[in-house]
């Protein structure tokens, strides 16, 4: 099994789109507001449907803390992960789903649907995106060194800001 | 791992925070957070036990500047210091880009010191990272003390340099921070050594806190570059 969240990727504005593509499709289907990418290292990734008005970055944070967690609890209990996590609230609720054990897909859901119809559309669309995942990791190393340092050369500068 | 946004054009980086219990870590983060702008800064996330003992982790989101048009963002992390929270621990050090390891200066407190510095390696090396190629710096802190071990002590036991086999960098590099003292040096006995970049601190009243953090963060930038 792949290592969780380990080693440098990257992905172009081709996979972006379809990502959002692929999101904006479930976000209509499941009448869900807003959906959210996060790297399991707790970097947010995207954000697609209604603009959260809480603070993504600890959003994120949060969430990858939150599934890390869960999957040290799989793992007692003799599970090798839990692939998805419902979190119930009165009015607002979210349920997270592991894609190809790299980044989560985090869906903010309220009153206007209901749990089996995020639940039901949110499998067709994790197959979905682990497909386009799976597709950018295996480009993983390759894709990462094809920019070699951003800040190449930028010594200088880095020494400027610490004055 | 960084994350580079071209969309938004940021670097995120992610700092952690070390160390064992009471060390001063989560002092750190809210003195950091007490100290820059509001606008340059996230919220402080606590996890934290009712007696603000830290339970999985404190998070502070701040922006350090800009290079090359790019915003610098860093992600500080603490960890929860006692011994049986390693399994939290563990998971905070996925993706780090550099460690601070906040040190107690107190004498009795050394025990403790090494053990955190043993589980931190054991911790990295599970995940494949090599604490000796990375960003990573050590913080003496409680410096005010008057049980604060002395300076030559804390260095023999916490940072007594590893081995640089590479003969490109066996070279006599001046520690910066330091005068008279180097970061890589040949001892008596022919053999090179490196050691990390350290901070004496009061991180209660915020000494040393920022040279810290910006230790780090050049360290972090530069190994980007």
């Amino acid at each position: 099994m792949a290592p969780v969240g380990s080693a440098s990727w990257s992905f172009t504005e081709e996979d972006f789109n379809s990502i959002t593509s692929l999101l904006q499709k479930f976000l209509y289907e499941s009448n869900a507001r807003c959906s959210l990418l996060v790297d399991r290292t707790g970097q947010l990734v995207a954000t697609v449907g209604e603009q959260p008005t809480f603070d993504p970055t600890a959003f994120a944070t949060l969430t990858a803390a939150d599934f890390s967690a869960n999957d040290q609890l799989a793992r007692l209990i003799g599970e090798s992960d839990f692939n998805s996590l419902f979190h119930q609230g009165e009015k607002e609720s979210m349920y997270l789903a592991d894609i190809s054990r790299r980044v989560i897909l985090c869906v903010l859901f309220d009153n206007r649907t209901t749990l089996g119809l995020v639940r039901l559309k949110m499998k067709g669309v994790v197959d979905d995106l682990s497909k386009v995942f799976d597709l950018v990791f295996s480009r993983g190393a390759a894709g990462a060194t094809s920019q070699p340092g951003l800040l190449a050369g930028a010594d200088d500068e880095i020494d400027k800001l610490f004055q | 791992m960084s994350m580079i946004n071209y969309a938004s054009r940021e670097i995120n980086c992610k700092i952690v925070y070390y160390g064992p219990g009471l060390g001063g870590k989560t002092t750190n983060l809210e003195h950091v957070y007490g100290k820059v702008k509001p606008d340059t800064r996230g919220k402080l996330i606590s996890l934290a036990t009712e007696t603000e003992r830290t339970l999985f982790f404190d998070f502070l989101p701040v922006d350090l500047g800009t290079i090359r048009g790019f915003k610098t963002r860093f992600h500080l992390y603490t960890v929860p210091g006692q011994v049986y929270y390693n399994a939290s621990r563990k998971l905070i050090l996925k993706g780090v880009d550099g460690i601070v390891f906040v040190a107690d200066s107190q004498l009795e407190r050394m025990e403790a010191n090494q053990e955190a510095m043993q589980n931190l390696y054991d911790n990295m090396a599970e995940y494949g990272y090599d604490l000796t190629k990375m960003p990573f710096v050590i913080q003496y802190n409680k410096r005010d003390l008057p049980n604060a071990a002395p300076l030559k002590e804390l260095q023999a036991a916490m940072n007594p340099g590893w081995e640089v086999a590479d003969p490109a960098k066996q070279r006599v590099t001046p520690d910066p921070f330091h005068a008279g003292e180097n970061l890589i040096e040949q001892l008596p006995g022919g053999e090179w050594i490196e050691r990390a970049t350290y901070f004496e601190a009061v991180a209660v009243t915020g000494d040393g806190v920022f040279e810290t953090l910006r230790a780090v963060s050049k360290l972090v930038l530069k190994s980007l570059a």
